[in-house]
């Protein structure tokens, strides 16, 4: 019986581990192509690579002429940071009014905000491309930023006045008999007590961002504004299927920073996922 | 009352930002956008009155059309698909097997990563001609053809794409998974279930909150799914519109031939179809999910 049961346990663990290496397969294909000689790549579906080169590496990158696919980086790392900030500051102060202030028509302010986290974005695109058209913002990353500064992500507002409401309301009451305002009690109280919070919105803004093309493809125009996405679809358009090589490369490239911060903040990341449902 | 006036105004000023991102970006957008509706509008001249035609002229539009089944069928198949892998694999991991957290961990990795343009790419080359996923079939016999540019299987290549992502519906089902009371089962094995009673009688019933809100988010997404398609036909929906999603059409429509008053009409029309799929799902939810245990979903 017992015997029996640790059979079966280990098929269970063989089963998992099976559908879990084809599941992950293609990714490390990617992998191991990138650092392949172009002419294996397809001549050679396994994993190891039997020649190891860094040609696609130095080929990818210098892809563009007069330009590497850093600035494509440095792009994609400026809207990405700006965009973090914007919302961990703009969202934390929105929520903290939500959850810790009272105020003429606060229910239906909030109704308002929530009824936005579940909006299409595509019913604004195009005022808003109107909007940024006029003020002649246009292939420039303010379209990309400024609504990150002022709170458009509703969603992460919602976040964090559900994590505000458990921080003990004792705290601030304490704090004012010291004499603090409300400003003091957001900064000094709030905002440490709610590090986790704070720390998955800038996670999340973060990957999104990184990985977003939609709008990068709507507002970017000339190549040395482009950010990786861009510079992947241009690669993609430009050489077509004669240059896989540089291309997979710069593809892990590209994914290679939120493997990095999943590497770093996994227990986050996915604690985040598992109790506000953010997708990931 | 100085105080209280006092601190109304901070509240406001706390909330500044969201007011200006709120009205600015969001609201006036909103209503303009569906002011823009009936109107014809390319931008550069002032928008011109047209009444209800462009949501007539959808009728008549094939590339319309097809761009609505190609969504209509990559939710119908998709949508299910991730959910049932979602679920399925969440309720295996939840055997309370030695490590879970590194399983977890490979499952959700395609989640993390799919939503890139590189992925999209690496799509694009593993469904190829030359693709390793013809070289697999070559293995067990099967003669391959490029996937990726055949009008009859090019959006299943997109549907795999989106079910292999079911990573982060598992991991909330997962954490639902985790609410359930142990003692239930315990009382369950007591008096003789089986392993599939207990899920059809404790886990399902338990799960539907977990469900149904996955169902939402799933089905939302997947109305408005864009860079796959864009990046596997290269922007043009093809081969024979077979990737032409509702948002890649809208794109075209707004940005490429900027009948900008068309696009937003398509877009009222997605906000008002998903819209009342939630409603219909929300209402439906009275007579298939169950709150008992406290409803924490």
């Amino acid at each position: 019986m017992a015997r029996s049961v640790k059979i079966s346990r280990l098929l269970l663990h063989a089963c998992i581990l099976g559908v879990g290496v084809v599941m992950i397969y293609p990714v490390l294909w990617m992998v191991s192509s990138s650092f392949k000689p172009e002419y294996l790549i397809f001549s050679s579906p396994g994993l190891w690579p039997a020649e190891v080169t860094l040609d696609n590496y130095l080929n990818g990158w210098n892809i563009v002429r007069n330009m590497t696919f850093g600035v494509f980086f440095k792009n994609s790392f400026i809207i990405s940071v700006i965009a973090v900030i914007g919302n961990v500051v703009t969202c934390s102060m929105a929520a903290y009014a939500f959850a810790r202030m009272n105020f003429p028509l606060k229910r239906i302010w909030f109704a308002f905000m929530l009824v936005t986290i579940m909006l299409p974005s595509h019913v604004t695109l195009v005022p808003q491309y109107a909007i940024f058209h006029h003020l002649d913002w246009i292939d420039t990353f303010l379209p990309l930023t400024v609504p990150k500064l002022l709170a458009t992500d509703a969603f992460f507002i919602f976040l964090m006045v559900q994590f505000f409401k458990g921080i003990p309301k004792e705290l601030d009451e304490s704090a004012t008999i010291d004499g603090c305002g409300p400003v003091q009690i957001y900064y000094r109280i709030i905002l440490p007590l709610a590090l986790p919070a704070l720390l998955t919105t800038a996670i999340f803004t973060f990957i999104w961002t990184w990985d977003d093309f939609f709008s990068q493809l709507l507002y970017l125009n000339t190549v040395d504004k482009f950010t990786v996405p861009l510079g992947l679809r241009l690669f993609l358009d430009s050489q077509g299927q004669s240059s896989w090589g540089g291309l997979l490369a710069m593809s892990v490239l590209s994914l290679l920073p939120i493997m990095i911060l999943f590497f770093f903040f996994q227990r986050q990341i996915v604690e985040g996922i598992a109790t506000t449902g953010v997708k990931g | 009352m100085l105080q209280k006036r006092k601190n109304y105004l901070i509240a406001y000023l706390f909330l500044l930002p969201w007011f200006i991102g709120f009205f600015g970006l969001v609201l006036g957008p909103m209503i303009s956008s569906l002011y823009l509706s009936f109107t014809q509008y390319d931008l550069l001249t002032a928008p011109d009155w047209v009444g209800w035609q462009n949501y007539l002229e959808m009728f008549s539009d094939r590339k319309f059309i097809a761009s609505v089944k190609v969504t209509l069928t990559f939710v119908i198949i998709g949508v299910p698909l991730q959910l049932l892998a979602a679920l399925f694999v969440a309720v295996i991991l939840n055997k309370g097997l030695r490590g879970i957290g590194f399983y977890r961990t490979i499952y959700y990795i395609p989640s993390l990563l799919g939503g890139s343009v590189a992925i999209a790419i690496l799509w694009k080359n593993i469904f190829g001609m030359n693709g390793i996923f013809n070289d697999f079939l070559a293995a067990v016999g099967i003669e391959g053809r490029g996937w990726v540019s055949h009008p009859d299987y090019a959006i299943y290549t997109l549907i795999a794409l989106a079910a292999w992502q079911f990573g982060s519906s598992m991991v909330i089902f997962l954490a639902g998974l985790k609410q359930i009371p142990q003692e239930l089962y315990e009382a369950a094995s007591v008096d003789g279930a089986s392993v599939f009673v207990k899920f059809k009688t404790i886990t399902l019933p338990l799960l539907t909150p977990v469900i149904l809100f996955n169902l939402v988010m799933v089905l939302i997404k997947s109305l408005q799914v864009f860079t796959s398609a864009y990046i596997v036909s290269e922007g043009s929906g093809g081969p024979s519109n077979s990737t032409l999603f509702y948002t890649l059409y809208l794109y075209q429509k707004g940005f490429s031939y900027f009948e900008m008053g068309y696009a937003s009409a398509m877009a009222w029309l997605l906000l008002i179809v998903i819209a009342v799929l939630t409603a219909v799902i929300f209402f439906s939810s009275k007579y298939w999910v169950h709150y008992e245990y406290g409803g924490k979903s």
